[in-house]
């Protein structure tokens, strides 16, 4: 009798809160030091320019990260009706990954950096990063290869792309020449791009890091639990195939609007800006994909909070891939580049969407492998909701307005052609709203206490068996 | 420039990526043979999950040719598409020359009004201070502070004691050319005791209290390797920017162990030369401001 392997489901699943708590509780200690920087106790190692490397790492990959190794290979299981292939691998990616993770926070702090944004980690952690990432793709192929059913579920197609892209991502963009070669430093390399190709290779991964890892990888968690958790059949098929393929070949192109009025060619910028918005249609059609599936199952909104979760965070979706185009067209850009506004809009995503759909998932998951009926309490999903929720808009909202009101101010001139204010009057303007994002910050934070509460109640004690392999329906 | 090659690489390649997403639209509405009704199961099944077979939304698909359309435009408009320039003729270097221009044509006249007045003149004008306050804000403060206080490092603009002169046109060189003020290291060349002496020496010109036979030691160094820069009394030189020793300003610091360590490691100071953003005609209106801070 053949069981799914859920063992490494539940090891990622329970890590992902653990990590969420860790990677936003810093992310809580670094908006404070921007109000009070004499938290750092001037202390090297809880400097904010080495702390917000280790809260940005934290949270994409290691909560981020765990959440999609955990669903995917749920998801991959069930859909392809057969347990997962290569225990051992399955098992190398979780402990290779939390080793990753444990290796990040200890040389982050340290001040051992790349020096590439979300790349920030040496070349022995990199290769460490292959390695895994390598064997996550064998694992998740070699299960598509072995379905008992003809086609691959659009969930899968999602997973494969971001498995995929983030392996091509990592391998170029981290390409770099270790100074151990010379006599230098074990912990010390110099990327092989230079100058502005330098910073197009970064934001060409940079931006698809958010495309692949971000999106694609959490569309492929919206397309099982969605459906799975309302109880109702996928909207559009022919929708998925469209918005599938174009999101991923659009995607590509979109990283030079990080570089806007920069050292990069022209033409660079023009293609990456009129690609971010013919994005914007087909990152929409993941939102719509998603949100027609409910229809005849709304009022399930009023009783179950889980999927609130999932509802609400393809409204951030919707929100956050609106935003990003215009964002990317170069006279908006030319007023929200380097202010908060750009924080905002990332944390709508990573907040609003990507933490939203994972904890909404990680409710649903977690009963599901620990062989319980549901969550110990309803009632503190319910008030998770809220309070995650309401943290999140007063986040966005406090950086939306500090980042256009700095914008304007930079640019504000007097009669005679001198600015209004010196860059020190903007950053003083902006204390009110970093207290406002320090609220949001917590209250997010707090309701994954919340979480992690219930888990526990839900988890403690219970006797884990695997489900069988279910048969296909044809 | 982009060579031949990679010209029509960028070219083909962005056109068929654009063409691509409309392709697949077309593509994936077309109705084949056998399959369900709009808006019944495909007939797939995954662990219970079925698919729809919905056409696409009207209004997502409007949403969707116009920014290609409108892609197409801005490529035939703007520079995008491999070397080709665009029809207007934009690029990001002359949108700067000429924002520049227009900026120049509309306040240039402002401040090249203030240059028929001399330094000390505009010191005590009003408009000419607030101008030059204002231009102190952008371009100084970040070092010298809003208050032109300064700190560790960075001089003191406003109590009238000068590294490089006091002077209008020893302030205007000061902002137009910038500074480069370099005290070597003595450390390898004195030692440590050396070091020791030297230091004491240098605090009793300023009247401390200090152990008189170290000073007496540091003394006969000093005379031999500082006073180039310094001066025999010790209260420097515009020359070399040497601050005076004898005062109680310390650019570096004044505790005993600053004075050691700048004794020891030595000092680099950059003032950055600043003629290519202010121009003659707002540096004469900004010397104005901080001349006023000390006369």
């Amino acid at each position: 009798m053949e069981t799914y392997n859920y063992k490494v489901v539940r090891q990622f699943a329970i890590m992902t809160v653990v990590w969420g708590i860790v990677g936003m509780t810093v992310g809580v200690f670094i908006a404070a030091e921007l109000i009070w920087p004499q938290l750092s106790l001037d202390l090297p190692w809880l400097a904010y320019g080495r702390l917000r490397a280790l809260h940005t790492n934290a949270v994409v990959f290691a909560f981020g990260g765990s959440a999609l190794f955990a669903t995917s290979y749920y998801v991959v299981q069930r859909t392809c009706h057969t347990r997962l292939f290569s225990p051992g691998l399955a098992a190398f990616t979780f402990w290779g990954w939390t080793l990753v993770i444990v290796l990040a926070a200890i040389t982050l702090p340290l001040g051992f950096t790349s020096s590439k944004e979300y790349a920030e980690l040496e070349w022995p952690i990199d290769i460490l990063i292959t390695l895994v990432w390598v064997s996550y793709a064998v694992v998740f192929f070699g299960t598509i290869m072995k379905r008992r059913v003809k086609h691959i579920y659009v969930a899968n197609w999602f997973y494969g792309a971001f498995i995929l892209t983030i392996a091509v991502l990592h391998l170029f963009n981290s390409a770099a020449m270790p100074i151990a070669l010379f006599g230098g430093s074990m912990m010390k390399s110099y990327s092989v791009y230079h100058g502005a190709i330098d910073a197009m290779v970064q934001w060409w991964y940079g931006h698809n890091a958010v495309g692949f890892f971000l999106t694609a990888g959490f569309l492929g968690m919206m397309y099982y639990f969605i459906p799975k958790v309302s109880n109702r059949p996928v909207f559009s098929y022919r929708l998925s195939v469209v918005h599938f393929w174009a999101l991923i070949s659009t995607y590509m192109w979109a990283g030079p609007h990080h570089l806007h009025y920069t050292a990069l060619p022209d033409w660079t910028q023009s293609v990456g800006m009129v690609f971010s918005l013919i994005l914007l249609a087909p990152s929409w059609g993941g939102m719509i994909n998603g949100i027609m599936t409910l229809s005849g199952a709304w009022h399930k909104l009023r009783t179950d909070p889980v999927l609130k979760f999932l509802v609400v965070s393809l409204s951030f979706y919707g929100m956050s891939t609106f935003e990003g185009p215009m964002m990317a067209i170069k006279t908006v850009n030319a007023l929200s580049h380097y202010t908060d506004w750009t924080v905002g809009h990332v944390h709508s995503g990573a907040l609003g969407w990507v933490a939203l759909v994972s904890i909404g998932s990680m409710y649903a998951l977690i009963p599901w492998v620990f062989n319980k009926e549901g969550m110990y309490s309803t009632k503190l999903i319910d008030t998770h909701f809220w309070i995650a929720t309401i943290g999140v808009v007063l986040y966005i909202t406090a950086m939306w307005i500090s980042g256009v009101m700095q914008g304007l101010m930079w640019r504000a001139v007097n009669a005679d052609g001198t600015l209004t204010y010196s860059f020190v009057e903007s950053l003083e303007a902006t204390y009110p709203f970093y207290f406002v994002r320090l609220l949001g910050g917590l209250l997010f934070l707090s309701g994954m206490f919340i979480m992690a509460y219930n888990v526990y109640k839900t988890v403690a004690g219970s006797t884990v068996t695997d489900a069988e392999v279910t048969q296909p329906a044809h | 420039m982009l060579t031949s090659f990679f010209n029509w690489w960028v070219i083909v390649i962005t056109l068929v990526n654009i063409f691509a997403c409309y392709w697949l639209i077309k593509w994936t509405m077309k109705s084949r043979p056998n399959e369900s009704a709009a808006g019944e199961s495909t007939g797939h099944k995954w662990d219970d999950v079925e698919e729809l077979n919905n056409p696409l939304p009207k209004w997502w698909l409007w949403m969707f040719y116009f920014t290609i359309v409108f892609s197409l435009i801005y490529l035939v408009l703007y520079p995008g598409l491999g070397n080709f320039k665009g029809t207007l003729g934009w690029t990001s270097h002359n949108q700067y020359d000429g924002e520049m221009a227009d900026s120049d044509a509309k306040y240039g006249p402002i401040f090249a009004a203030f240059s028929a007045k001399s330094v000390p003149e505009l010191a005590k004008d009003p408009e000419a201070i607030q101008a030059g306050q204002r231009l102190f804000s952008s371009y100084c403060s970040q070092c010298h502070g809003s208050d032109a206080k300064g700190t560790t490092g960075y001089p003191n603009l406003s109590d009238n004691d000068w590294l490089y002169g006091g002077e209008p046109d020893m302030i205007k060189q000061s902002i137009l050319m910038g500074r480069n003020g370099v005290m070597p290291a003595f450390g390898a060349a004195l030692g440590v005791k050396g070091v020791e002496d030297v230091a004491a020496y240098v605090q009793s010109m300023s009247g401390r209290k200090v152990d008189a036979a170290s000073a007496e030691a540091g003394k006969a160094q000093f005379d031999v390797m500082c006073i180039a820069c310094h001066q025999a009394d010790g209260k420097g030189s515009y020359l070399f920017g040497a601050p005076n020793l004898t005062d109680k300003t310390w650019l570096h610091g004044s505790t005993a162990s600053r004075i050691k360590q700048t004794i020891t490691e030595g000092r680099l100071s950059k003032m950055p030369a600043h003629n290519e953003f202010l121009g003659e005609d707002k540096t004469h209106v900004l010397a104005g401001y901080i001349y006023s801070l000390s006369n």
